[in-house]
């Protein structure tokens, strides 16, 4: 095992942990939009998409090429703001003059 | 890795994907209140998009510039249009099908890098080698799961579990297959063709661990799924050697195992027996549940018996479930507690944890309706105010119920927790017909004296109890 692998397994092992913490105190109310926003933060491979893919490119062709920065992409626009559009509903008090406008 | 860049570019860029790492951190850590939630999310936006800037610094466009401008452009176009369609009661799947994009992007990352160093021949260090099958091999399964979840939710195929004689065995073989072919590939032998191997097997894999589950599962093969393409992305950080990566596949693997394992315990079963237990073919042969102290005879009401009851009540629970999801209810239930709140009833939300087809699946679907979120209580909350309840008013939620978890060891759910609304009053059980729930269990809740039933489809009661409501 080379130092450099230690290296990133330390960060990985610790960022588990500060996940297990954080995620711990999201209440049950928002475990929905919890999913989403993890879900866009894993869209975070579309880093790798785009190295891979231009530097894979004529190694995997251009039709892969595409489909693997398209997927990775859908992952985090989709992502964002479906968890945006979740998070914008939340309100503490629904009686606003807004509502009366809506109903 | 790639483009050839000078070591103050690099530190630049690591420094970036450090704050990146941070940001998404400082994100989840805001999510732990509604009302900064919306905030904690714009700041993980805002440090995917230095991480892509930060990217882009690394990259020699050269002739594939059209690649990723088709990419990238199609996917933010098809994510953002799709986001914006869906309606809040199909987000369950919405969220499967990012989840398998993810964990599809992960695997063919892997696989690229793959390839790239080896094209046969020359050996790749072992770990490295380690890092690329296992990111392949999550990432297809969550690729391939993600998207038979999808087809179940969309109701494209069918929702109930698919089974078949030797079901176990036949994964057991793959999952052995996989790990064989893995082998292989991180010893070198027969590298690629043996690689293949395990990236084709995952895949099937994917789609045959998914089949047998039912759609009143879905939550704890939703959380899954989605912890599995947060270690698919980690892995892939551990291809690249990027800690940005690797550190949002770590946060996004425990957040989903974190609320898989809430799921299962709101179930009180293991995840084994959720992923092999194919509930609702076991329940089925489980047979009538004899009723405990269930009068056998089933009373039903009117619209306007059930309308004068909530009026004139001082507390009501409604107990929402997926029934409320699938006749688009959410609106009229609000409405309607509008209305008997004008009339001075208290109206609160019971949210069972497994209700609906994902974590807190209710609560995003009331919201969308306006409900503040203070007026809905959890489990534990709710349970011990159920005997000072007058009405309990069930709307398509069944098993989550079901008294027979409490009192029947001999039923399938027995020990599973459950909202005690038998315990109210007066119970109103707003279902379509007597068919039993998902799980195909009978309920023995339908059959208590201090139970009635109103059938119909749950928007059309809903709608029909606001009027009687307002006409009294």
């Amino acid at each position: 095992m080379s130092a450099h692998l230690l290296a990133e397994l330390t960060v990985f092992v610790l960022a588990v942990f500060v996940g297990f913490e954080v995620i711990s105190k999201v209440p049950t109310t928002l475990h929905t939009p919890l999913m989403s926003a993890t879900n866009a933060i894993h869209g975070i491979v579309l880093v790798g998409a785009l190295l891979v893919a231009i530097v894979a490119a004529p190694k995997l062709g251009p039709a892969l090429s595409v489909i693997v920065v398209f997927l990775a992409s859908l992952n985090v626009f989709g992502g964002y703001v479906v968890t945006q559009r979740m998070l914008a509903m939340f309100k503490t008090r629904a009686s606003g003059p807004r509502d009366g406008a809506k109903r | 890795m790639p483009a050839e860049i000078t070591g103050a570019n690099q530190i630049a860029i690591d420094a970036a994907y450090l704050v990146t790492g941070i940001a998404f951190i400082l994100g989840l850590r805001f999510l732990s209140n509604p009302k900064t939630a919306r905030l904690g999310n714009t700041i993980s936006m805002a440090g995917m998009a230095l991480a892509l800037i930060a990217t882009g610094f690394q990259l020699d466009f050269g002739a594939a510039w059209w690649i990723l401008a088709v990419g990238l452009g199609g996917g933010a176009a098809v994510g953002i249009y799709s986001a914006r369609a869906v309606k809040m009661t199909a987000m369950p799947q919405m969220v499967a099908l990012f989840n398998g994009a993810g964990g599809g992007a992960a695997a063919m990352v892997a696989a690229a890098e793959f390839l790239r160093e080896n094209p046969g021949l020359n050996p790749v260090s072992w770990d490295q080698s380690l890092a690329v099958v296992l990111s392949t091999i999550i990432g297809a399964i969550s690729f391939t799961g993600s998207i038979v979840a999808f087809l179940k939710l969309q109701e494209l195929m069918t929702g109930r579990p698919i089974t078949y004689p030797a079901q176990q065995v036949v994964n057991g073989a793959i999952a052995l297959a996989i790990v064989v072919a893995a082998g292989m590939t991180i010893a070198n032998v027969d590298a690629v063709p043996a690689y293949f191997v395990a990236l084709a097997a995952a895949a099937l894999l994917g789609i045959l661990f998914v089949l047998p589950i039912g759609g009143a599962d879905m939550p704890v093969i939703i959380s899954l799924l989605n912890s599995f393409t947060g270690l698919a992305a980690a892995m892939t950080g551990f291809v690249l050697g990027n800690n940005v990566l690797i550190i949002s596949g770590a946060l996004v693997g425990a957040s989903g195992t974190l609320l898989t394992m809430l799921m299962s315990k709101a179930m009180n079963r293991s995840i084994a027996n959720v992923l092999f237990g194919a509930f609702g073919k076991v329940s089925t042969d489980a047979g009538p549940t004899q009723g405990s102290g269930g009068s056998g005879t089933v009373r039903e009401a009117t619209v306007d018996d059930v309308a004068t009851m909530l009026a004139y009540a001082k507390h009501v629970v409604i107990v929402p479930g997926y029934g409320m999801a699938v006749a688009q209810a959410q609106h009229s239930v609000r409405e309607l507690a509008d209305q008997l709140e004008k009339k001075g009833v208290e109206v609160k939300y019971a949210i069972h944890p497994v209700a609906g087809r994902m974590p807190g699946h209710m609560n995003v679907l009331l919201a969308e309706a306006n409900v503040p979120y203070p007026a809905l209580c959890d489990m534990e909350d709710i349970n011990p105010e159920f005997p000072r309840t007058d009405v309990a008013l069930v709307i398509g939620a069944n098993d989550v119920t079901n008294p027979a978890a409490r009192n029947v060891p001999s039923s399938p759910i027995y020990g599973m927790p459950i909202l005690d609304v038998d315990k109210a009053h007066n119970v109103v059980v707003l279902k379509r017909s007597m068919k039993p729930g998902f799980a195909g269990i009978d309920n023995p809740l339908y059959e208590l004296p201090n139970t009635m039933m109103l059938f119909g489809d749950a928007k059309a009661s809903i709608d029909n109890l606001i009027g009687a409501v307002k006409a009294l």
